[in-house]
């Protein structure tokens, strides 16, 4: 373990340590500020009763990232292959981001009810910007000398798509996409508070409308491990996919 | 086997070169020398299509064509080898993308490999191997085009001494060996003195050609010899005269 761990771990265990402390020695009552042991252990104990709402946030999470993936890439090509596509679409683009999007939540209740479809649109609106943008920067940040190699070797359009453009824009693909799933989880959680039927934004306002602060906590808990999860998820995704940038060794 | 003739192009209202006349004669290697931002970037362009010229014709074995975009092969300073593509893929890209036979294509990248010293690293991807390699694989790559032009953009003027001498005796090696016509533009006298066969001196914009001279003598050895050094001072003095005329 390098210094730098060791140094976290120790900070760590010293906020943790001072909050847990604070609770007994000034006796918070639980239903305002529970101490971290009794957050763990509710966390733990309560799992089968968290599990099928993290299951239904995690899976409106997927399905949010697959439906931003479908529209974006088929619009980050169409713009990239036609600048007047661009031209004529991104103040529109520029515009849907200036609109806040999580007060677009009741709407999305009132129009698609308190299913999974409205939390999964929302989660989609905002991860789809930061991917199509980034696509897009990286297919145009493809150095000119490329362009002419495969112009000079007879390639069309979309086998210069695959074999040039799309690696070449794949790490900024990545760093989209780990901006948006990050963000995908406030999405969906924000989508829940306002009306659902499960999922772990419905168990967190059902347990704060009961003074339940521990699972408050504990679902947060969850959905920051969850956060997490898709973070490193997406980094070795990238670092299976850019499998060229791994460690970097010459020969001779 | 390749010639230009009334070539104008205009850019920012500016005339980079009007009237432009180039013939490259077959297995030749044609070498157009000029001050930095004298328009032979946008000469390229115009050759290989990227983009089109105002006026004038490009001939190509006594038959107009648009441009050489289909029937030149490009090679360039650096070895624009795809860091995803192992060396072999990388040299079969312009079968891949030109159709015909892969089987083919690929025994013969296989031979040239050997003959080049890359035998072994097929499966190696660039990173994984030296700069010279990939050099040599990048001309693998520019063989596998089948093209008897190469067009060559300054090819070496931003290498160290050790990389751009390997890569000077590589191109010569595509003349000789290879039987390849080559056109390259640059603005490094020595390294034009010691690559062309036909040396065309280029003025500033408008750009033209003042001169032509034809070299003779061995390749890689006469760069020192008296006279290559005479003629080095003189188109040093020619291309510096036509700078002063001009204010930019």
């Amino acid at each position: 373990m390098t210094r730098a761990n060791l140094l976290a771990l120790a900070i760590l265990i010293l906020l943790l340590g001072l909050w847990e402390v604070a609770c007994w020695m000034f006796t918070i009552p639980v239903f305002i500020l529970p101490p971290p042991s009794i957050i763990m252990s509710t966390a733990v104990l309560k799992a089968p009763l968290i599990l099928p709402h993290a299951m239904t946030t995690g899976l409106e999470i997927i399905c949010g990232i697959a439906l931003a993936l479908a529209v974006a890439i088929p619009l980050a090509i169409g713009m990239f292959a036609f600048p007047w596509l661009e031209k004529a679409l991104s103040p529109f683009l520029v515009t849907s981001q200036a609109i806040p999007v999580f007060a677009l939540a009741p709407l999305l209740v009132v129009w698609l009810g308190y299913g999974m479809a409205g939390k999964i649109l929302m989660a989609a609106i905002i991860i789809f910007f930061p991917i199509t943008v980034s696509l897009l920067e990286g297919f145009k940040g493809c150095d000119h000398e490329f362009r002419v190699l495969f112009r000079l070797m007879g390639a069309g359009f979309w086998q210069t798509m695959r074999l040039l453009y799309w690696p070449w824009a794949l790490p900024h693909f990545f760093a989209g996409l780990r901006v948006g799933v990050t963000v995908a989880t406030i999405g969906a959680v924000i989508g829940e508070w306002v009306g659902a039927q499960s999922g772990l934004g419905f168990l967190m306002i059902q347990a704060n409308a009961r003074l339940k602060v521990d699972l408050v906590f504990a679902v947060i808990l969850w959905l920051s491990l969850m956060g997490l999860a898709l973070w490193y998820g997406v980094g070795w995704l990238e670092k299976k996919s850019i499998f060229w940038r791994n460690n970097q060794q010459i020969l001779e | 086997m390749l010639s230009v003739s009334g070539l104008s192009k205009v850019f920012d209202q500016q005339p980079v070169f009007s009237g432009f006349d180039l013939t490259v004669t077959r297995n030749r290697f044609a070498v157009l020398i000029g001050p930095s931002g004298c328009g032979k970037s946008t000469l390229f362009d115009v050759l290989t299509g990227v983009t089109a010229p105002d006026e004038g014709r490009i001939l190509w074995q006594e038959s107009e064509v648009a441009h050489l975009g289909d029937l030149a092969a490009y090679m360039h300073q650096k070895d624009l080898l795809l860091p995803w593509f192992s060396l072999l893929e990388n040299s079969l890209l312009p079968s891949r993308t030109g159709g015909g036979d892969l089987k083919q294509a690929r025994s013969r990248a296989m031979q040239l490999f050997s003959r080049l010293g890359l035998s072994g690293y097929e499966k190696y991807l660039p990173y994984q191997v030296s700069g010279g390699m990939r050099q040599r694989c990048a001309l693998v790559r520019t063989l596998m085009f089948n093209r008897d032009l190469i067009l060559l953009d300054e090819p070496l003027s931003a290498l160290d001494a050790i990389t751009r001498k390997r890569l000077q005796s590589l191109l010569l090696l595509l003349q000789s060996e290879f039987d390849r016509t080559l056109l390259m533009i640059t603005h490094d006298v020595d390294e034009a003195l010691l690559l062309a066969d036909d040396l065309y001196l280029l003025s500033a914009k408008p750009m033209r050609i003042i001169e032509k001279i034809e070299l003779h003598g061995d390749k890689p050895g006469r760069l020192n010899t008296p006279q290559l050094l005479a003629m080095k001072d003189m188109i040093m003095k020619r291309l510096e005269e036509d700078i002063d005329h001009d204010p930019c």
